[in-house]
């Protein structure tokens, strides 16, 4: 549905996006993710016609955003960082603008309009001014005018951005209930936003393509090998750190063994195991055999957010994990 | 043309729904009224002269009345149009909104004439109230009408070109002031150029008061419609809506 080649943007003095490919299929949703400034913007710009490309091209829809913008735009809904109101304008009113800019018009129109703002909770407020509304109720607008003439693809500009928990649960829900007739696109750079989100995800820092693939895959990736994370205890106040290293080092499947944290009698170890080898049991009944309480066993598994790190966190590691996050 | 439309009336109701609509009709009516009974009322005493003094030299409406408030319709038009044009494009790319413009199935061509048009059709509104004034004169007086149509049109297209020129320059910034500033700059500049023909012959002072957009109107004012005249304002409203174009063109390539 969205194939990007190559992509470039430069301005007059900085590179916001360098060569970026990729490929969205119908109907899935996907995560752009990168920490501010990445370039996420400029991309999606670049998709909505808004920046024509210094170099490279991208397809939406199957037409090219430079040789048929009109045509593409009429097929993509696009909510902006800040959601574009006309604060002067009621609710209904903005609707019915931007559904007749989208080339709606009559019963249709007044259908569609219906049908977003129930779609987007914002019924309640359609006789209100827009300059009057809660940061919430303008974003659910902002989503409302993109979807308004039921577009193919979806660009959503950090939808969720400025949001209280409960109001990004929900428009998590609405962009999730919209996937199906939609192809969608949202960035962020919130990570749980995408593994609760997202399907696939994109990866860019610094205007570099980092990582694409499925989110499930990604967590697999970064966690490598299997660490866990263990808490324990002397039991009369008292504990020898350098004991306990040495007694978990001698179980069978235990690679290395990190001093990650100590607060009087307790410590926290982070223990590398060999992938398949390591028993959380034989580690537990090491502790407690040996005299010492044992707080807290969890695997250390990597959260996206770690992963994220991982990728975009220096620039050495970015390049590094780079070259193997870009397929051929 | 539809999508022209559908721009034209929601920047309509954005005169109209904010204040500014109406303050600018207000400030005009109050300018323009003052105008109106200063003027008349000097008529009124000299006609009375006239006829004291027996002399039967008639004093004509159109000629000692409605010519000089018309011109000087068009200065206090000098004024207001900024505040007309600043916001046009200026506002959009400030709050953002002009994302949304750009991203929707529409030419920019018709983007920027629907906003032209809200604009002259404003500008309209304000003459309405010249008009409203005028009506005491057909009620107590006899003047023509016909040269008044003319004059009315040569304001128009007089407006429109300016308004064009305000228009480009609301899209090369963000900030209204600034837009409204220069554009007030350089309306007046184009008002006077004029000036230097008075006392110079040589190509270059024909060239600036040929540019002035006062020059023209003056032959509307008089009730005469010459088609040079209207082909310059015509030209100006043409070349004003063009820079627009390209600089918004030129604002996607930059920014």
């Amino acid at each position: 549905m969205i194939t990007a080649k190559n992509l470039s943007k430069r301005y007059a003095r900085t590179v916001a996006v360098d060569g970026i490919s990729f490929d969205v299929a119908k109907g899935q949703i996907v995560g752009f993710l990168g920490p501010n400034g990445a370039g996420k913007t400029t991309t999606m710009r670049i998709l909505t016609c808004f920046l024509p490309p210094s170099n490279g091209s991208a397809t939406v829809a199957g037409f090219d955003v430079l040789e048929q913008p009109l045509e593409v735009k009429k097929r993509i809904g696009y909510l902006p960082e800040s959601p574009p109101i006309y604060p002067e304008m009621e609710t209904d009113e903005y609707l019915k603008f931007v559904g007749q800019l989208k080339g709606l018009s009559g019963a249709d129109l007044q259908k569609r309009v219906d049908y977003v703002a129930e779609r987007c909770a914002i019924a309640d407020v359609r006789k209100k001014l827009l300059g009057k509304l809660s940061k919430g109720y303008r974003q659910r607008v902002g989503l409302a005018q993109a979807i308004i003439h039921n577009p193919d693809v979806l660009i959503l500009d950090e939808p969720t951005a400025g949001l209280d928990p409960k109001q990004i649960n929900e428009t998590r829900d609405l962009i999730k209930g919209l996937a199906g007739d939609h192809t969608i696109i949202l960035s962020t750079h919130i990570l749980s936003e995408v593994e609760q989100t997202c399907e696939q995800v994109i990866i860019i820092n610094k205007g570099k393509l980092v990582a694409t693939d499925s989110v499930r895959n990604l967590q697999a990736r970064a966690r490598g090998e299997e660490s866990v994370l263990l808490e324990v205890a002397g039991r009369n106040g008292a504990l020898d750190v350098a004991k306990v290293q040495q007694r978990l080092q001698q179980i069978t499947g235990v690679g290395g063994v990190v001093l990650k944290n100590q607060l009087d009698s307790r410590a926290v170890f982070e223990i590398e195991g060999h992938r398949g080898q390591l028993v959380r049991g034989d580690l537990a009944r090491a502790v407690v055999e040996a005299g010492w309480d044992l707080n807290e066993l969890r695997p250390a598994a990597m959260s996206l957010e770690e992963v994220f790190l991982q990728l975009t966190g220096s620039e050495t590691q970015a390049e590094a994990t780079g070259a193997k996050g870009v397929p051929a | 043309m539809r999508n022209t439309w559908i721009i034209c009336r929601k920047e309509l109701g954005s005169y109209f729904v904010s204040p500014v609509a109406y303050f600018l009709l207000t400030m005009f009516a109050v300018v323009f009224g003052f105008f109106f009974w200063a003027s008349l009322g000097y008529f009124v005493v000299a006609s009375l002269e006239m006829q004291m003094q027996g002399r039967m030299f008639p004093l004509n409406l159109n000629e000692q009345v409605i010519r000089p408030l018309l011109q000087n319709a068009s200065v206090i038009g000098l004024f207001l149009i900024p505040m007309i044009t600043m916001r046009l494009f200026a506002e959009e790319k400030r709050t953002g909104t002009i994302e949304l413009l750009a991203t929707s199935p529409v030419r920019d061509l018709e983007i920027i004439v629907g906003k032209w048009l809200a604009a002259m059709m404003l500008y309209a509104c304000l003459l309405i109230f010249t008009a409203l004034n005028f009506a005491f004169l057909f009620k107590y007086g006899n003047p023509d009408w016909k040269p008044m149509l003319i004059a009315y049109l040569g304001l128009l297209l007089q407006a429109g070109a300016l308004l064009a020129i305000g228009t480009f320059i609301s899209t090369l910034t963000k900030n209204q002031i600034i837009a409204g500033a220069a554009t007030f700059g350089i309306a007046l500049l184009m008002f006077v150029l004029g000036w230097v023909g008075e006392y110079e012959s040589a190509t270059w002072a024909r060239v600036l008061s040929y540019l002035s957009v006062n020059t023209h109107l003056e032959s509307f004012n008089r009730g005469v419609l010459n088609s040079k005249d209207a082909i310059f304002y015509l030209s100006m409203i043409f070349v004003g809506l063009f820079l627009t174009a390209r600089s918004l063109e030129s604002l996607r390539w930059r920014s």
